[in-house]
């Protein structure tokens, strides 16, 4: 087993959960660098969106286990891995209905500042700098004061990333950021998100389908097949891979390439 | 409405109830009793905020009434304020013990939840006849209130005072508590709680905490009327009194603190008209009120003209 490396950020050993008949992560070594934004592509029901589930607490994996900055996180819970550092989004966005905006961002800031107050208003509790450099750096500072209920599906994708970026993450984990989002906004969000990540020099993973967006966008790509990485590396590399063009980009044989 | 205008309206509502209890002695009664009822509604909107039902909070009235009535027995010389100060205390301390584990159930397991713990009480109040005077409820000598030993009519006039008192400090205070960033972390409870464990917030930690004031309302509401009554009673725990609790805040609606005394208003005006004119189908006004709340304004009376959001979105956004 390889010590870890300072530039590691993020790291599986032996990653293993099964339901019932289903492995859903066939021991998955993994490793994530300090600023790398990868791509995670695979057909649905390979295994991603749990992948995400156990390296953040949600679900906790049958054998194996997870390091965030060498440390051991892996019977940790939600609460605490994004307390360390590790934010979300998800792929149906999770707002607070009853909230607006700037609401929902002031919510994550005082969460940031480790004080609830039951005296204090929310508005005075938060730190509003934050809030309104996150209303800019995410474009939506028009949308502000609108309840996160009626806001469209390209802006409550980049709301969900602005709140998991009000905790100031080391990593940020984007489940399908652009699932939902009509096909002329989509480069719009993820252009929008990438440069956010970047301002904020915070590392990403996200899931993506989109091939044209992954090419754009990813420093590096990973393949899942059945609860098992498949493919890692350069994203050409990857799409070059016979499996990964046959099982993932749903290729026939012969077209294409080989 | 503009904070002008809501606060001349509370202004209005005080000076006319201390008017009328001045006046017309038979006022006294229901106005005490409409209060009570509004804090202890008040309780049950703290709950609702969070999206969560108490079936079972009359329970703390119970306790705290019996603490109160308890108190007096025992310490003949305390002030009437200090037997409703342990009343209080009694009721935070139980409300502490079950939010440690009611807070881990939502929805329909956290109402039936404190429904069983409240009927196991008003069990206990009626069998332990020896400490609790069984269902005939515990009489105790009317304490003197501040100091001073009042006759009855005095006696209510002054409750009145001190009960409008609070009902007004302890409103402000929790309307305060609802915009703080615990009271709004109470209202994203409702709408989504995955997402606060991803920022790092625990939702149980924040609803036991929302848990045990509105046991201290519900409590305070209790210790209220028991010492205006000289009287306490297994009934005030029973599971109509904590559903006529629920009744109120939903009439009110929990966008503000107010609501919950409008909703108590609307309530008392109901059963004084009901005595008076349908003595044998008060409930049917009652259940025919509610329908029409839940119809024409789901958010109660302080939200009637807010419509959901929700309601206009397409189900997959919800």
């Amino acid at each position: 087993m390889n010590a870890s490396t300072p530039d590691e950020l993020l790291r599986t050993e032996g990653l293993t959960l099964r339901f019932g008949g289903i492995t859903a992560a066939d021991g998955i070594d993994f490793s994530l660098a300090r600023g790398e934004h990868l791509a995670v592509i695979g057909a649905n029901g390979a295994g991603k969106t749990t992948f995400i589930n156990i390296c953040t607490g949600y679900v906790k994996p049958s054998s194996g286990r997870v390091l965030f900055e060498g440390l051991d996180i892996t019977r940790q819970g939600p609460r605490q891995i994004a307390r360390l550092g590790v934010g979300r989004s998800f792929q149906l966005p999770q707002l607070f209905l009853d909230h607006t905006v700037r609401q929902c961002l002031e919510l994550a800031s005082v969460s940031r500042r480790g004080v609830l107050s039951r005296w204090t208003p929310l508005s005075r509790a938060a730190d509003q700098r934050a809030v309104a450099e996150m209303l800019e750096l995410v474009e939506l500072g028009d949308h502000a004061d609108a309840p996160t209920a009626v806001l469209p599906e390209g802006r409550r994708k980049l709301l969900d990333v602005g709140i998991a970026l009000m905790l100031e993450p080391k990593l940020v984990i984007m489940d399908e950021p652009t699932s939902g989002v009509s096909s002329e906004d989509k480069h719009g969000v993820m252009r929008t998100l990438m440069h956010a990540l970047q301002q904020r020099k915070v590392t990403s993973w996200f899931v993506e389908h989109d091939v044209e967006i992954v090419r754009r966008y990813a420093t590096r790509v990973a393949a899942w097949i059945d609860g098992r990485i498949a493919a890692d590396g350069a994203p050409e590399q990857v799409f070059a891979d016979p499996l990964v063009r046959s099982e993932v980009l749903g290729e026939r044989a012969g077209q294409g390439g080989h | 409405m503009r904070r002008t205008t809501f606060i001349a309206a509370v202004a209005a509502a005080v000076v006319l109830m201390l008017g009328a209890g001045w006046a017309l002695p038979w006022s006294r009664m229901p106005i005490i009793t409409f209060l009570c009822f509004g804090l202890a509604a008040l309780g049950l909107t703290v709950l609702m905020r969070a999206g969560q039902v108490s079936f079972g909070h009359a329970m703390y009235a119970a306790i705290g009434g019996y603490a109160t009535a308890f108190t007096v027995r025992a310490f003949p010389g305390a002030d009437g304020l200090v037997a409703v100060a342990a009343g209080v205390v009694a009721s935070l301390a139980i409300g502490a013990v079950v939010a440690a584990f009611v807070s881990r159930y939502r929805g329909i397991f956290f109402g039936m939840l404190n429904l069983g713990l409240s009927m196991v009480l008003f069990s206990l109040a009626g069998k332990l006849y020896g400490w609790t005077g069984g269902t005939d409820g515990l009489r105790f000598e009317r304490p003197a209130l501040l100091g001073m030993a009042l006759e009855r009519g005095q006696f209510e006039l002054a409750m009145l005072v001190l009960t409008l008192a609070l009902a007004v400090a302890v409103a402000w205070a929790v309307q305060r508590y609802f915009v703080s960033s615990s009271g709004q972390v109470m209202l994203a409870i409702r709408t989504n709680e995955t997402r606060l464990e991803y920022i790092g917030l625990s939702a149980r930690m924040v609803l036991a905490e929302g848990y045990v004031l509105s046991a201290g309302l519900v409590g305070l509401a209790g210790a209220l009327l028991a010492l205006v009554q000289s009287l306490v009673t297994p009934e005030s725990g029973y599971w109509i009194r904590s559903g006529e609790y629920v009744f109120i805040a939903i009439l009110g609606g929990s966008g503000h603190a107010a609501g919950a005394f409008l909703g108590a208003a609307v309530f008392e005006l109901i059963k004084l008209a009901a005595a008076a004119y349908f003595t044998n189908a008060w409930q049917i006004l009652l259940g025919a009120t509610l329908i029409a709340v839940i119809f024409f304004a789901p958010q109660g009376i302080v939200g009637w003209r807010r419509r959901a959001p929700r309601q206009t979105l397409p189900q997959e956004a919800r």
